[in-house]
């Protein structure tokens, strides 16, 4: 779906054509049994096949906050860009050769007085084609209960204390629209090459669960 | 004040401290999450606005215990069965085959 240059690290050795994995529990939950029923029945009726299950995974698999970081680097190191990004998210990040799925992208700056963070409070959504699975946290009933009613103390829980002079804006995702933060380009990294910056960049700042990027 | 509309509505409830823990994704959740991507684009649903209707719809105790991709797998049942690509009897008796393959270890 996206460019995966610098992502020779995975391993697809694993046979995905097992219905389990040996290093998973098995599914046994009523709904988990439910999912894997239906899978079989779709399977067996021709609805789609093993192969195209196993390529889909593979995919999802394949996206991770890395992208995420790479389109947030350019935008550090190229003004015109970052306008256009904050301009139309969605079109800004096709233009680095991105499929992202036909909804609204909207990327937030945070700067000094300025604080982003989203959450999806309805369901779970998420930039999943950007940063690749969600954390377990995110779609957790209390993080999405509790992030747009007391943001600064669920910040603090990340270890995010915000100073009481810097706004916070909380965004809530829908399916047809969604958000990445674009962290603050951290201080001491004046001349550093667009791939070493965008190693700094990190998941939960993309999200907006951490604020100050650590130099590596 | 504001009443959630249904056990989806959590936005702005109380709740105890956020658990931060990592959690890697089960393959069995990788294939409900493959599962539904591969009905929408083989058109056995129409859109994920009919699989978050069925969310919607779960009791607060079903919503309350099930995981996420749980939830995903009997809103996607329901709706497969309304519209008959599956039927009642057929689930039932494959979610049976699935149990006693658990339960023989195999």
């Amino acid at each position: 779906m996206t460019n995966y240059e610098d992502d020779k690290d995975h391993d697809h050795e694993h046979d995905h054509s097992r219905t389990f994995q040996a290093d998973h529990a098995e599914p046994t939950s009523d709904g988990a049994r439910i999912g894997l029923a239906l899978r079989e029945l779709l399977i067996e009726a021709g609805h789609y096949t093993a192969e195209e299950e196993q390529t889909v995974i593979a995919a999802m698999q394949d996206a991770s906050p890395r992208d995420g970081g790479k389109i947030a680097a350019r935008a550090w190191v190229d003004s015109e860009y970052k306008k256009r990004l904050l301009d139309n998210g969605a079109a800004a990040i096709r233009e680095l050769g991105y499929e992202i799925e036909p909804y609204e992208f909207t990327v937030m700056e945070n700067d000094a007085s300025t604080h982003n963070v989203i959450v999806c409070t309805l369901c779970s959504c998420y930039p999943r084609s950007l940063l690749g699975m969600s954390p377990a946290w995110y779609k957790s009933a209390t993080y999405r209960a509790r992030v747009v009613r007391e943001p600064r103390s669920v910040l603090t829980e990340f270890g995010v204390n915000l100073a009481d002079d810097i706004d916070v804006r909380v965004h809530d995702s829908t399916a047809e629209l969604r958000y990445m933060v674009l962290p603050e380009r951290p201080v001491g990294t004046e001349g550093w090459s667009e791939a070493k910056l965008a190693a700094l960049i990190t998941r939960d700042s993309l999200i907006g669960t951490q604020r100050d990027l650590v130099l590596s | 004040m504001n009443e959630p509309w249904g056990p989806h509505d959590l936005g702005g409830q109380e709740g105890g401290p956020v658990d931060l823990a990592e959690r890697d994704t089960a393959y069995w959740e990788w294939q409900i999450d493959a599962m539904i991507r591969l009905s929408l684009k083989k058109g056995l649903i129409s859109d994920f606005a009919e699989l978050r209707d069925g969310i919607e719809q779960l009791t607060q105790d079903d919503y309350d215990q099930c995981s996420y991709y749980e939830r995903w797998a009997k809103s996607l049942a329901h709706t497969l069965v309304s519209r008959g690509v599956v039927s009642d009897e057929q689930l039932t008796k494959q979610i049976e085959n699935v149990r006693r393959r658990q339960e023989a270890g195999t």
